[in-house]
């Protein structure tokens, strides 16, 4: 809830207004039923001795423009209201997005995607209504029955303290209504991420499941997990549901008192009948003004859920907080490139991922990394880049330790071509650009270089790509994701796997078109087949999480037993 | 059944007029819906009358009750108790109702977003492998939750609210008759007015809600992008463009959202104002109407009070249409992907393969998937039963669409596909992809534990199965590593968990398939060659007696296959086995030899 008042803040000042205006506008409404009664007990009466009947029509004409007054006051509150909603949420939402981004890999595995999705986008409508709603009916409400208290109570005091006897159990009931409905709707929304789940991962793995017949099986998983929605949603809809007859009870019992009271005090002579009649009229405004109460409730119930759930994710750290190592090392001086210095790491804290690793690469050079299924090698980019900080040991880039750059002075000197990259829905030009400054002869150039050039030039650079590139072939997708990270013309290159769907010719061609590049980019290179990094100057081999052999092809095929079975099998013995 | 009302495809950012033909085809939709619940919905209907007529005579009891409240030491204390007990019975029956109407409905609501659910979900394992190629995964998942939340919310609280609103309108309007047909004249003016208003009104607001859900679901679709390239955007820093990208979205979305709500805030208030001028027009004319005698005070009251009950559903109205308007373009948008064209039906005599020998034959086949650019051209082979054939070529040649074709993920062009003689498009679609298992590429795994992610293809297999084909695939030692076994649940994209393991999981999953043919795309692209080395004879043991198509670009891995094609831009441009292929200056020995620079 303090998040939300954080963003109202902003617009507190014509929210004020809103306010103001959305005040006076309900006050006429209020003053109506007044000037009714006033009608019924002063001015008919005394009319009728005078014979003189224009006061009627004057107050009568007074009524029309409290009407008028409440139009236009409540519908500019109204569209104030739809404005500073807006920008509220506005803002929210892309303070939400920001944090989202700039959440670390852990942090988004921690929470998964599809709930950040669903916090961005369903959770924020949630509070659209909510906000919106607050403003629209939540001023109006508790004016409309304040102020009907109040002119009840101006007009008949014993007659209102009646009717306010059932205030206390209403408070009560709905108290105790929405402490049960917060959780329950907290429910609903973490029951609905689930269901969002199985969804995306029907769609994505859409040729598996059609290819193994499992369409009935995901039927049947998405029917539970739509069922638990169902449940949870109706549990937290039925006891929203018991606020609004308890209240109608409520409130028409007092009523009823109030008309048995009312005669008592009439045939006392203590009041008039005109009187019992406004305070009708008053009640019903009453009655109306705590039904909307209750929606209210059940809106801002499911709001503060949402608003929760939202406030978990703003809150949390950011990335560039998380420390899980040690504080950053002094400078060294180097003319290496890329230093590692005893680097350790672990995922879960528990076993090493990558264990004590040295290594060292001159400017200009290439790094061959290779290694078996689980080694460590993608690791290892994720700690250059700095996805993730090692336990101990220390990377050096220019002999500065990377934990001192921030992480745009960082990355903004490598271009990286991942294993599971993505491509948009877009150009392939806006693909390769990716937002940044880089022109179109840098882009073309790239994609010379990335061997892309026949595809790319039969199609256009204008080419529309579909959703993650699925209108291209694995290998063509590749070359984009290389073109797209020569294009920024990188100090430091990384091809992680970037080049398992091309063939060996492509491939060769791609690493000499790199190494002629002037001047040549600090080159890693992870891979599979022994022929993408055996030209490296230095090839690191990795078997779990740790350093076999490091040195360059020939010293590793003298050297390293391993090294050697590995290259004997992927050439048949050719070498 | 009656054929369903359709209602059009779904061509992405189309814009044309809304009708309101449309509309109407949207709300008998929806009806089909309620009608599956008409036994509830009869119930409904008759708690929500009768609840309402009995909280209509309140007021007339109130205003008897009022009317022998005469003036002082005048009071009829037998009349007002009287009326007073009436007046609690009545409201208490009623409110009763109303509460059980309240849950009778959040249920019915519930139930019918549960069944739309449903309906969209089975839509969408029925859609073809292309049509998720093209959608944005955000937008459809925003129909299948937000859209239908909207309508659910509507249909449980706006079914009951208009059946009450006729009820009221109709009772207030003849008890009004019967206390003074005179004052009734005020609503000759008021009534239609509103009326007129709110037919304007609706006609104004209702294409701002359709744009307005709409600029929602591309702000899920730009997010779900986002989100999945996370990592990339962050390796290139570029969060504060795509951020800024965001902001654009977000502007557009709230912005659509101001503007329905712009508009929409001015019917509340208008009805408000018809309702405060009837109020007065009431008390003058009422006031003048006792002036002349003819009218008590208690019937002015009565009558005050029922004029309320009377506009308050027809205030309620403006409220109720703007909620009916979004409800309708959420479903509308449900809709239309229920309309989407699915796989097309299995034909009518569609043959179900069983004791398959294999024998898989292309004749001449032509594929695009663009009409324009075809990519397969008239492409023949023959696969004999039990054979291995390794389908090589450089990128983009088009060796996965092949594969795309023989699943029937897409239907070709022209041509024939056949299995043991029958033409795949006269064999059932479930039939056909089950005598297949596939090891791709993109590797899939699902968020559930490594056993469940194993033995997704046959359910049925046992604890030792699925650990003897993660021990062929040679992945047992690694899952035992994990915290908990073979119960470790594994995430959308578990960081622990690398490509090359994945796809070993895949391997395994394939093992325990028994399917009797076999396709391999590049299934061992992300596996290292010495594990590869160590599941080949789990690999060759998994092709045995398998008719298999295998693609891979390392050429060793392929050299024993029976018969290797080599395609180069949709056409077969040699084919034979290793020996023949490099006993000349084949395309193939230029690909082998590359290997080696």
């Amino acid at each position: 809830m303090k998040k939300l008042f954080y963003y109202l803040k902003p617009v507190a000042g014509m929210m004020t207004v809103g306010t103001i205006i959305k005040f006076i506008g309900s006050i006429m409404d209020l003053f109506l039923p007044y000037i009714l009664a006033h009608l019924l007990d002063n001015v008919v009466p005394e009319a009728k001795n005078s014979g003189e009947i224009r006061t009627i029509f004057i107050w009568g004409g007074v009524m029309i423009i409290c009407a008028a007054v409440a139009w236009i006051g409540n519908i500019v509150a109204n569209r104030i209201a739809a404005s500073t909603t807006r920008d509220a949420v506005k803002q929210m939402r892309s303070d939400l997005f920001r944090k989202t981004i700039n959440l670390s890999e852990k942090q988004i595995n921690d929470f998964s995607i599809p709930t950040l999705e669903m916090r961005l986008t369903g959770d924020t409508y949630n509070i659209h209504r909510m906000v919106g709603m607050m403003q629209r009916m939540g001023i109006r409400a508790p004016i409309l029955l304040i102020g009907g208290v109040i002119m009840t109570f101006s007009m008949e005091p014993v007659l209102t303290c009646v009717l306010l006897c059932a205030l206390p159990i209403i408070g009560f009931v709905v108290y105790f209504v929405s402490k049960k409905g917060i959780p329950l709707y907290d429910k609903v929304q973490s029951s609905t991420d689930k269901m969002v789940r199985i969804v995306r991962e029907n769609i994505v793995g859409v040729r598996v499941i059609k290819a193994l017949s499992k369409t009935d099986f995901e039927k049947a998983r998405f029917e539970e997990s739509n069922e638990e929605v169902g449940k949870n949603d109706m549990s937290a809809a039925i006891i929203m549901g018991i606020t609004s007859p308890v209240m109608q009870i409520l409130l028409n019992a007092g009523l009823v008192a109030v008309v048995f009271v009312g005669a008592i005090r009439v045939d006392a002579g203590l009041s008039e009948v005109g009187k019992i009649i406004a305070f009708m009229s008053y009640f019903t405004i009453i009655l109306n003004a705590m039904m909307a109460v209750t929606r209210l409730f059940v809106m801002c119930s499911k709001g503060i859920a949402s608003m929760n759930r939202i406030a978990e994710v703003l809150d949390e750290k950011d990335e560039q907080e998380i420390f899980l190592g040690a504080a950053p090392s002094e400078d060294i001086d180097t003319d290496n490139k890329i230093v590692f210095d005893k680097v350790c790491f672990s995922y879960n804290g528990v076993k090493d991922n990558l264990h004590n690793i040295s290594l060292s690469l001159k400017k200009g050079g290439t790094l061959g990394i290779i290694g078996a299924t689980g080694s460590g090698k993608t690791t290892l980019i994720k700690l250059l880049m700095r996805f993730y900080d090692p336990q101990s040991g220390s990377i050096y880039i220019d002999g500065k330790d990377i934990r001192k750059m921030s992480s745009k002075e960082l990355r903004s000197r490598f271009g990286i071509a991942m294993q599971n990259d993505f491509l948009y829905a877009g150009t392939v030009e806006d693909n390769l650009r990716f937002e940044r400054e880089v022109t179109t002869e840098e882009i073309n150039e790239a994609i010379i270089r990335a061997q892309a050039g026949d595809f790319v030039n039969e199609r256009g650079l204008d080419y529309q790509l579909d959703m993650s590139g699925h209108n291209l072939s694995g290998g063509q997708r590749q070359r984009l994701l290389v073109a797209r990270a020569l294009a920024g013309n990188p100090e430091i290159l990384i091809l992680d796997d970037a080049s398992s769907a091309l063939d060996y010719k492509t491939d060769s061609a791609l690493r000499s078109a790199i190494g002629n590049i002037d001047p040549s980019p600090t080159t890693v290179i992870v891979a599979q087949r022994v022929s993408s990094v055996m030209n490296s100057d230095v090839i690191l081999l990795l078997d779990n999480g740790e350093t076999v052999a490091c040195g360059d092809h020939e010293t590793l095929m003298r050297e390293c037993e391993m090294y050697r079975e590995i290259a004997e099998t992927q050439m048949g013995g050719g070498v | 059944m009656a054929a369903p009302v359709k209602i059009g495809k779904m061509p992405a950012g189309e814009k044309e007029p809304v009708s309101l033909k449309r509309q109407k085809a949207v709300l008998k939709r929806l009806w089909k819906y309620l009608y599956r619940f008409k036994g509830t919905l009869i119930l409904a209907t008759f708690l929500a009358i009768t609840g309402n007529l009995l909280a209509l005579v309140g007021p007339k009891l109130s205003g008897n009750a009022i009317n022998a409240i005469v003036g002082k030491d005048k009071v009829d204390f037998t009349a007002v108790s009287l009326y007073c007990i009436l007046m609690l019975i009545f409201y208490l029956v009623s409110a009763g109702f109303s509460f059980v109407l309240n849950i009778i409905m959040i249920r019915l609501g519930r139930k019918v977003a549960m069944a739309m659910r449903k309906d969209l979900f089975d839509h969408f394992t029925r859609l073809p492998v292309g049509f998720f190629d093209k959608h944005q995964i955000g937008d459809l998942i925003n129909r299948i939750s937000y859209d239908i939340d909207t309508v659910n919310t509507s249909l449980s609280t706006d079914f009951v609210q208009i059946c009450s609103s006729v009820i009221t309108v109709l009772g207030s309007l003849i008890m009004m008759i019967v206390i003074s047909p005179a004052l009734v004249s005020v609503f000759i003016i008021t009534i239609p007015l509103s009326f007129l208003f709110t037919g304007y009104m609706s006609k104004r607001v209702r294409p701002l809600f359709r744009d307005r859900n709409e600029k929602l679901g591309e702000l899920n679709g730009y997010v779900e992008e986002i989100l999945s390239g996370q990592k990339t955007v962050k390796a290139y820093n570029r969060e504060e463009e795509m951020c800024a990208r965001f902001d654009e979205h977000n502007e557009k979305a709230v912005q659509s959202y101001f503007k329905a709500d712009y508009y929409g805030s001015f019917m509340g208030p208008s009805m408000n104002l018809i309702n405060n001028l009837s109020l007065a027009l009431v008390s003058v004319l009422g006031a003048l109407l006792f002036f002349g005698g003819k009218i008590l005070l208690g019937d002015i009251s009565s009558f005050v009070l029922y004029s309320r009950r009377f506009s308050g559903p027809i205030n309620e109205f403006a409220n109720i249409i703007s909620e009916l308007q979004s409800a309708t373009t959420a479903a509308e948008r449900v809709f239309r992907l229920i309309d989407e064209e699915p796989e097309p039906k299995d034909s009518e005599n569609a043959v179900e393969l069983t004791d398959i020998d294999g024998l898989v034959e292309l004749k001449n086949v032509s594929f695009g998937y663009d009409k324009e650019r075809t990519i397969i051209h008239d492409l023949s082979f023959k696969a004999d039963p039990g054979s291995v054939v390794a389908i090589v070529g450089p990128t983009g040649a088009g060796k996965t669409t092949i594969i795309n074709l023989l699943m029937r993920f897409y239907d070709i062009d022209s041509g024939e596909i056949l299995i043991d003689g029958h033409p795949i498009k006269d064999i059932s679609r479930a039939s056909l992809r089950g005598a297949y298992s596939m090891v791709l590429q993109d590797t899939w795994l699902f968020h559930g534990t490594v056993r469940d992610n194993i033995a997704y293809s046959r359910t049925d297999a046992t604890d030792e199965e699925i650990i003897a084909a993660a021990k062929a695939a040679h992945i047992h030692s690694f899952i035992e590593k994990l915290p908990e076994g073979y119960d470790t649940i594994l995430s959308d994209d578990g960081t622990t968990i690398s490509k090359g393991q994945k796809q070993l999981l895949t391997i395994a999953r394939a093992m325990l398939s028994k399917a009797q043919m076999l396709i391999l795309d590049e299934a061992t692209s992300n596996v290292d060659s010495r594990t590869e080395k160590l599941i080949q004879s789990a690999m060759r043991n998994l092709m045995k007696d398998k008719t298999c198509f295998v693609i891979a670009h390392r050429l060793s891995t392929i050299q024993n296959a029976d018969n290797i094609l080599v395609v180069k831009d949709g056409d077969i441009v040699e084919q034979g086995n290793h020996n023949t292929l490099m006993s000349y200056d084949s395309y193939y020995k230029a690909l082998y030899n590359a290997q080696f620079d």
